[in-house]
């Protein structure tokens, strides 16, 4: 794993909780590498950056939960849980189930 | 932007709902109105969606209707266009009145920020109560504080409202 990536947009206030959530997980799987974290602040920026809505996490380039989504652009995003439920942010088996992968 | 207060009265709007009639304050004249700033494509207005049926569900028969507006700009987010309205609605069999405020004006004039906002109006159309639905977006399970129904509950027994203003947790409104 060589890049880690955090997209979020201001007008979706999940991103505070699951910037946390993700450092957590790295912290407690032992991964030390510095996150990028961009403010995406335009639909062309969006489609350039793969931003899938906010919060995006982008582990070398590629999405933690590609398929939730279709296309790119500026909106908040809806991660499905394991259990069926819709939610503002990715779960943490989500996320570490991505670190892992990688 | 003013934003509401209790104790003001709801400002009138005219706009066309996903049935493509217009619908106005006026036609809920004499009932409870929980009027809600929606939209289609966020993520908390999704997870509150379903208790916001239930909601109209369960107040129907007590003189509450419940309508929701959509404000956002469906240009920049075409998830929250009219056509994704309707198809929104169809899909999860809204039971109120879904409409289009499509040049933000009434948003505007409720100064309404968030997807979903609540204003609660009394028969008189006073505003009773303002904010969240209840106090867990995430798993209606464990919701603890269920503000919007006791609001409803208090309007509905001719009591004052224990907690009139909370925060409205969603997000923001999409302006253009």
């Amino acid at each position: 794993m060589r890049k880690i990536s955090f997209l979020y947009s201001d007008g979706c206030p999940s991103h505070h909780e699951a910037l946390s959530r993700l450092r957590k997980i790295m912290d407690q799987q032992g991964i030390a590498i510095e996150i990028e974290t961009i403010n995406v602040r335009t639909n062309e920026q969006a489609i350039n950056l793969r931003f899938r809505g906010s919060p995006t996490i982008l582990i070398d380039g590629r999405d933690i939960d590609p398929s939730s989504v279709e296309g790119f652009g500026l909106a908040c995003r809806t991660y499905r849980l394991e259990d069926g439920r819709i939610s503002p942010l990715p779960s943490e088996a989500m996320i570490r189930k991505a670190l892992r992968g990688a | 932007m003013t934003k509401l207060r209790t104790g003001d009265k709801a400002v009138s709007f005219a706009l066309r709902g996903i049935d493509d009639k217009q619908h106005s304050l006026d036609d809920y004249s004499g009932k409870h109105v929980v009027i809600i700033f929606s939209c289609n494509h966020c993520p908390y207005v999704q997870a509150w969606e379903d208790r916001m049926i239930k909601i109209q569900t369960d107040y129907a028969p007590k003189n509450v209707q419940l309508v929701a507006i959509n404000s956002n700009d469906g240009i920049k987010f075409p998830d929250d266009n009219f056509s994704k309205m309707q198809e929104r609605a169809k899909a999860k069999r809204f039971n109120f009145p879904y409409l289009h405020d499509e040049n933000q004006k009434v948003a505007s004039a409720y100064g309404a920020e968030r997807t979903p906002e609540v204003f609660l109006f009394d028969s008189n159309h006073v505003l009773q109560y303002h904010g969240t639905i209840d106090d867990n977006y995430d798993n209606p399970n464990r919701v603890k504080e269920n503000y919007l129904r006791d609001a409803l509950d208090a309007t509905l027994a001719g009591r004052k409202v224990s907690l009139a203003e909370t925060k409205p947790i969603g997000c923001t409104i999409k302006w253009k």
